[in-house]
């Protein structure tokens, strides 16, 4: 009884407290009201005129996109001038008669009127629409005339994206685009606000990653409208502030005598200057018109790039991931040497195979080379020396060492879409399966790493790195593209240094043996034809990559599937005393690498170091 | 308790309050109405609201099918919950322009705040439920109450985020003000803070000058304060908001300017004009009639969830929906009076209309509470 008692108090003094907060916020609701009253009924003379009067239209003026050079000055890249006609607060029953009148001089397509009608509805009508892009000098001329005629339409010119070279250094220019609501996503707030007004946005290539720098400020130009959304005056007008220039230290003329040396073939080549880690050359093949991209690609021509089985949108150098075949072997022969596994001198017996627990790892074609050391191994490309290096070389020791020539690393060049790789380990093997049993490391494992093939993966850049520290004796510089920016405005260039990073430490004498090998592959070995009568000095090495393996069946091209065939490789420096060029070339299903793709080299090293210089 | 499938289709149907349902329905509607003039039909943010408004919706009716008995069994762990997240943003949050609100949860980010608008008064209404077995309560229990209230304030006004801790603020005095509060310790507080909105209406060019800091607000807090005093100190700052949404509204007059017309928000006068100054976009197309019409569907919703309270059954119904309505009315009368100007531009959305997953999920379980509470009360009254 008592409880109901207190029950009964507590139900009444919470009832008072309702009633209570029913006034608060009957009062609440009523300050609200009258609030809302004496805006809308009071104040609302004065604040519609307001409204009226003060409608200031901030118009944005997009910067003018920088534009892209190569080393020499050559034009890659540049924003030409335009003409759009734009329309403004039309009312959608009007549409029909206006595009009567302008059909005299200037055509709209059904699909444009479709797409004018749904935006009036989407934009609503302040927000000007674009009628026509890319008017003829008549059309700008009779619109001129007749303009009087049209007070909602206006002419505006747009700068446009022209790629004067458009195969050759697609992959590397990249393209522009219209910007999606990802682009926008991924813009923050303050960059946002300078997107304000621009329709375009790089999206692969330099044009991507060197984004903010081509892209510039946009500037901002206020309007006072009237109701209709005519202009008055202007009250504060801010110029944009163009984008920058950039150079790219790549060679044109180089770009495209690789280009032409691969005709129909398939594959990339990345030439670097050792001595700035500049790039010289990016060639990914086959390739793509990127003038296509700019106002939107069309639906057919996408679609025979996109699902085209030879990829050209992919660039091969940084994306392509490949088992780089014997290219590999001067890297861990210097391994062998400078962890003190092996010395020059050490020989073994080369039967033409060679055999570990039960397993027949054959050389191609299964050509027995006799006694070989180390030298011989790697001019004549004896693959079972290497395997026999599998017995000593842990694979732990070699991933440590081999890493520092930037195998299996992303090497943060200024492009976009770059491939880590695999350079393979232990723990490695460990992360990358989740099946206990997959995750041992076996010896085999190590001895198929040797010559470049197993588990290794690396992109054709990483070689082309790889080959460049080599060259420069262990000094590791970052790769890069851009050498240098301008201002338009200032005219005032800015160079982009790079310091070396770290220098991977390397007994001098280890060095110039793996180098004089090499160059012995040119004069001696499998590279011979290739170079013949060279009047500099080149050191270099072959390779031949499996796509699947033949299972110990000998290698016959012609009898396989193009697409099946192996991946042909090189890579060489020259001159091979004072490197100029460092050159990595993959030639996708070429068959021999000193057949296929030594060819192109020397085209490359006679091109820069007898044309050029 | 039993829990079978008649018993959840059962409470489904008995659950959903059909008044609720129709202003949720309608109210949802207007917003997205007015959503659409801000963004356009064919922006993302449209249709996303869209699945918030569908999101929230379930949420509403998976709320109001739960188990009484579950609610309270859930407040305790929900407030500690929510508490640990505040503390992991404080440690591991992400910051954006300078505040720290963000957890990072792999594929989105939460704003653990949020949660703690509806996690508070659970927990006092539990805390107060629990304690409460003689009509009078003890000045300890107030004290524990308020330490329960104060830890999030503190820990959302560290973040900083001003707004937010004084709404989870808000909603806590609720719960403590319908537990009974004396009379003796809200009078002298109101008091206090009408003397100190005088004290700042007399002395505001003393204290607005930028010499004098205010100790416990960032200058931002406190420009936002002095923009409201004057805003024509700052018309292209702070100021310009308030001006150009007050320009919208009252040239919306009594009619309005008509759907989609509204040129102040067409023209981008208002700013953020899909959060928090939706309600100028609204009244700039819908006018005077359009504006009391919405008030009225607000006044009838809390209307509603003050006469679920009273015939609440237990204690923690009780304090729980009664604290649910008031905050609705707080979240109205805060945005309104911003947009209208006068009240400081605090980051409050307007309940259905501002764009937002969070809000609107917020608003779809309280909304579900409240059926839940009703459906409770009734199956009592049948039990009788």
């Amino acid at each position: 009884m008592l409880e109901l008692d207190s029950q009964v108090k507590i139900i009444k003094r919470f009832s008072e407290r309702i009633i209570i907060g029913v006034l608060f916020f009957l009062f609440g609701f009523c300050i609200l009201i009258i609030r809302l009253w004496y805006l809308q009924v009071s104040l609302y003379e004065g604040l519609s005129e307001k409204a009226d009067n003060n409608r200031i239209s901030v118009v944005p003026m997009p910067p003018k996109r920088g534009s892209i050079f190569d080393r020499n000055g050559e034009v890659l890249a540049c924003s030409n001038c335009v003409y759009t006609l734009e329309m403004s607060s039309v009312k959608a029953d009007k549409l029909e008669a206006l595009f009567q009148e302008l059909e005299p001089a200037i055509k709209i397509s059904e699909s444009n009127k479709r797409r004018i009608a749904r935006q009036i509805i989407e934009y609503g009508r302040y927000k000007p629409i674009v009628i026509r892009n890319k008017l003829d000098e008549f059309e700008v001329s009779w619109f001129a005339a007749h303009a009087f005629k049209f007070p909602e339409l206006k002419i505006k010119s747009r700068w446009i994206r022209e790629y004067p070279y458009c195969y050759e250094v697609s992959h590397v220019i990249g393209y522009i685009g219209r910007i999606s609501d990802s682009d926008f996503s991924n813009l923050d707030d303050t960059k946002i606000a300078n997107y304000r007004g621009s329709q375009l946005i790089g999206k692969k290539g330099i044009e991507k990653t060197w984004e903010t720098t081509l892209h510039g400020y946009t500037g901002f130009k206020e309007i006072e409208v009237t109701a209709a959304g005519k202009p008055v005056r202007v009250l504060k007008s801010i110029d944009p502030i163009p984008g920058k220039d950039i150079f790219l230290s790549i060679d044109i003329g180089l770009q495209k005598t690789i280009f032409n040396a691969f005709g129909s073939k398939k594959g990339a080549v990345v030439a670097i200057d050792p001595n700035t880690g500049e790039i010289l050359a990016l060639v990914s093949m086959p390739s793509f018109d990127p003038n296509l991209f700019v106002d939107g690609i069309d639906k057919n021509s996408w679609s025979l790039l996109n699902n085209s089985l030879d990829y050209p949108l992919i660039n091969r150098a940084l994306y392509g991931t490949y088992p780089i075949g014997s290219v590999y072997k001067p890297f861990v022969a210097l391994a062998a040497l400078e962890l003190g596994k092996r010395s020059p001198n050490d020989k073994i017996m080369d039967p033409g195979y060679f055999e570990c627990g039960g397993q027949k790892f054959r050389n191609p074609g299964s050509i027995a080379h006799g006694m070989v050391d180390m030298y011989k191994a790697i001019v004549v490309s004896s693959d079972t020396y290497f395997y026999s290096l599998g017995l000593d070389m842990g694979v732990d020791e070699l991933h440590d060492f081999i890493k520092q020539f930037g195998f299996g690393q992303k090497l943060d060049i200024d492009l976009d879409g770059e491939k880590q790789g695999i350079l393979p380990s232990t723990e490695w093997k460990r992360k990358k399966y989740s099946n206990k049993k997959m995750q041992k490391w076996y010896l085999g494992d190590t001895i198929s790493l040797m010559v470049g093939q197993g588990y290794n993966s690396f992109t054709l850049l990483q070689l082309a790195q790889g080959l460049t520290v080599l060259a420069n004796n262990g000094l590791y510089r970052k790769p890069h593209l851009v050498y240098k920016t301008k201002s338009p405005m200032s005219e005032k260039e800015e160079k982009i240094l790079y310091n070396p990073l770290y220098q991977v430490l390397l007994k001098d004498s280890n060095v110039s043996f793996i180098k004089s090998a090499m160059e012995d592959v040119i004069n001696y070995g499998t590279a011979r034809n290739a170079f013949l009568r060279t009047p500099y000095s080149v050191a270099g090495k072959t390779g031949t990559a499996q796509v699947f393996s033949l299972r110990g069946s000998k290698y016959n091209a012609n009898f396989i599937n193009e697409k099946l065939r192996d991946h042909a490789l090189f890579m060489g420096f020259a001159p091979s005393n004072n490197p100029k060029i460092a050159v990595a070339i993959i030639v996708e299903n070429g068959g021999w690498g000193s057949k296929e793709a030594a060819p192109i080299a020397r085209k490359i090293f006679d091109y820069w170091l007898l044309n050029n210089n | 308790m039993k829990f079978s499938f008649y018993d959840i289709f059962h409470r489904f149907i008995n659950g959903i309050d059909f008044f609720i349902l129709v202003i949720y329905f309608v109210l949802s509607i207007m917003g997205l109405v007015a959503l659409r003039s801000a963004v356009g039909y064919y922006d993302l943010r449209f249709s996303a609201q869209i699945y918030n408004c569908i999101l929230a919706c379930l949420a509403m009716f998976f709320v109001s099918i739960l188990p009484p008995t579950w609610l309270r069994n859930f407040s305790l762990p929900c407030y500690i919950f929510g508490i640990f997240l505040l503390l992991c943003v404080e440690f591991f949050g992400e910051t954006t322009k300078g505040a720290t609100r963000w957890l990072s949860i792999g594929f989105t980010r939460i704003q653990p705040s949020e949660m703690l608008k509806i996690a508070v008064p659970m927990m006092l209404a539990w805390y107060f439920d629990r304690v409460q077995n003689n009509d009078r309560l003890q000045k300890r229990d107030f004290f524990i109450a308020f330490v329960i209230l104060i830890v999030p304030f503190f820990l959302i006004l560290l973040q900083p985020d001003l707004g937010t801790s004084l709404l989870v603020f808000a909603s806590g005095f609720f719960v403590v003000y319908f537990a009974g509060l004396s009379f003796r310790i809200i009078v002298p507080i109101v008091v206090l803070i009408i003397s100190l909105i005088l004290v700042l209406l007399f002395y505001k060019d003393v204290l607005c000058s930028s010499e004098v800091s205010w100790f416990f607000l960032h200058d931002y807090q406190k420009n936002r304060i002095c923009t409201l005093l004057n805003p024509l100190s700052d018309p292209l700052g702070n100021g310009f908001h308030t001006i150009q949404s007050m320009i919208a509204i009252g040239s919306g007059g009594l009619y309005g300017k008509g759907y989609m017309q509204g040129t102040q928000s067409h023209l981008d006068f208002i700013p953020e004009r899909m959060t928090d100054f939706i309600f100028a976009v609204f009244a700039e197309e819908f006018g005077l009639y359009g504006c009391i019409f919405l008030l009225i569907l607000y006044f009838l919703l809390i209307l509603l969830g003050l006469k679920i309270s009273i015939s609440a059954k237990t204690s923690f119904s009780r304090l729980l929906s009664a604290s649910i309505s008031m905050m609705f009315f707080v979240y109205v009368f805060v945005n309104i009076g911003m947009v209208t100007g006068i009240l400081p531009v605090v980051g409050v959305p307007l309940p259905f209309m501002s764009y937002g997953g969070s809000a609107f999920l917020n608003i779809g379980i309280s909304c579900g509470l409240l059926m839940n509470i009703k459906n409770e009360s009734k199956i009592k009254i049948q039990r009788i």
